[in-house]
């Protein structure tokens, strides 16, 4: 085999790993669900999703915000600034409830069933 | 005519309502817990005279908001703190209570940093923000503007007569709550508090409001009631906070509670509309009227701390 030709699997393979396992590769793209972050709330509020769902947070306020996991299920966000989006992919059903560790008295949850 | 709170609240006391403004802003002096008012000329007449020295709060200066309806916000802290300079009597310290910046990054902080010491104004005790402690819980904040007496941030200090407290509440918040002291600091502010005499006047600065002054908008501390347990045996205490960026007050006993107009933009009165947030609408030919600063002149004897807010016009 070249080194071309060598190259050419690896990045197919880097394809087939980005986001899911390589046995996923052929199955369809993660479905995505967009929850917008708005006046100081995120809608919608709470949403039950199938598992392998990527979810999509968009910051629409003029104030930062920041996605956190109540019980830290998964990786916090940085500081989203106005028009900044944050995605995390669900592979494991459970209830995931989250807050802005900025302003706490946003909630929400996420169920993946 | 301009009413005591920066948004017309019917209802509210009766003497603080329809309070004339002139020019620059209003004297407030503070009698064992009763406000009374008088127009700020001259550098305030004769309260001014007798002060002992004062000092002055800024707050909220959000280095790195870039929106309406302040596209620089640099600009309206250096115009803030030039009229700290213009003062007939100099400020012995200033107060910053929080959100130096609006997302603490290192950049921002030096900005801040920069503005500060160009301005060449007297020394400055800071307490962060929610908006200084994001993604690190405030080490980079405390590295570069704590006082470092305590661990968790918190201080304390004597001044002419005048016991301050700065305390910090924006940090291990839970959710679904509002701002947050802890026990730890609970525990610290009593003792610390402890060996005073009820007479001492009291100062109480932190970020976020000590009172529920709008839970549902996050505008509060969980646990304020007990910290301010701690203070009511006390003849003269001022609690003076950010956050909300407009004059809110409240008496409570011989405690009064004041919140400060932010350096950079305005937010609504509690409840208007749908969230808290900048005022987008405001016109840039009347921002400044919503920013300031405040002043504070203690007159010793009197137990009395005579505040002036002062609007960036």
């Amino acid at each position: 085999m070249s080194a071309w030709a060598s190259m050419g699997v690896a990045l197919l393979l880097g394809f087939a790993v980005n986001g899911a396992s390589a046995a996923e590769a052929n199955a369809p793209p993660a479905k995505v669900m967009q929850v917008d972050i708005r006046n100081f709330a995120f809608a919608p509020h709470s949403i039950t999703v199938p598992v392998g769902t990527r979810v999509n947070w968009t910051n629409k306020d003029d104030e930062p915000h920041r996605v956190t996991s109540t019980g830290n299920q998964f990786v916090a966000s940085q500081a989203l600034d106005t028009g900044d989006s944050y995605a995390v992919t669900f592979a494991k059903p459970g209830t995931y409830a989250y807050y802005c560790s900025i302003h706490p008295m946003m909630v929400g949850t996420i169920i993946v069933q | 005519m301009r009413h005591s709170d920066d948004n017309a609240n019917p209802g509210r006391r009766q003497f603080l309502e329809c309070m004339a403004w002139a020019g620059a802003g209003t004297l407030w002096l503070m009698h064992g817990g009763v406000l009374r008012a008088q127009p700020l000329s001259a550098g305030g007449g004769q309260a001014a005279a007798d002060a002992t020295f004062a000092f002055v709060q800024v707050s909220d200066s959000h280095i790195g908001f870039h929106k309406p309806p302040n596209e620089d916000v640099a600009s309206t802290l250096r115009a803030s703190l030039a009229k700290v300079k213009a003062q007939p009597v100099t400020p012995d310290f200033l107060l910053h209570t929080g959100d130096l910046t609006h997302l603490s990054r290192p950049e921002e902080f030096d900005t801040l940093a920069g503005i500060m010491q160009e301005s060449q104004v007297p020394k400055t005790f800071y307490v962060p923000g929610e908006h200084d402690v994001i993604g690190d819980n405030g080490a980079e904040f405390f590295r570069r503007f704590g006082e470092k007496q305590q661990s968790g941030g918190w201080y304390s200090f004597d001044h002419r007569g005048v016991h301050f407290v700065g305390l910090i509440n924006v940090l291990n918040l839970k959710a679904g709550g509002l701002g947050s002291l802890g026990a730890d600091q609970l525990a610290w502010l009593k003792k610390d508090l402890a060996p005073l005499s009820a007479e001492t006047p009291l100062v109480v600065f932190a970020h976020m409001p000590l009172w529920p002054l709008y839970p549902p908008w996050g505008w509060g501390t969980d646990d304020s009631a007990e910290a301010v347990s701690n203070l009511k045996r006390f003849g003269s205490v001022s609690v003076l906070n950010g956050h909300i960026h407009q004059i809110q007050q409240k008496v409570e006993g011989n405690i009064t509670f004041y919140t400060a107009r932010s350096t950079a933009y305005p937010q609504p009165a509690p409840g208007v509309g749908p969230a808290p947030g900048p005022m987008k609408d405001v016109a840039s030919d009347t921002l400044h009227t919503y920013l300031g600063i405040r002043e504070v002149r203690h007159v010793q004897g009197r137990q009395a701390l005579a505040i002036t807010d002062e609007q960036l016009s």
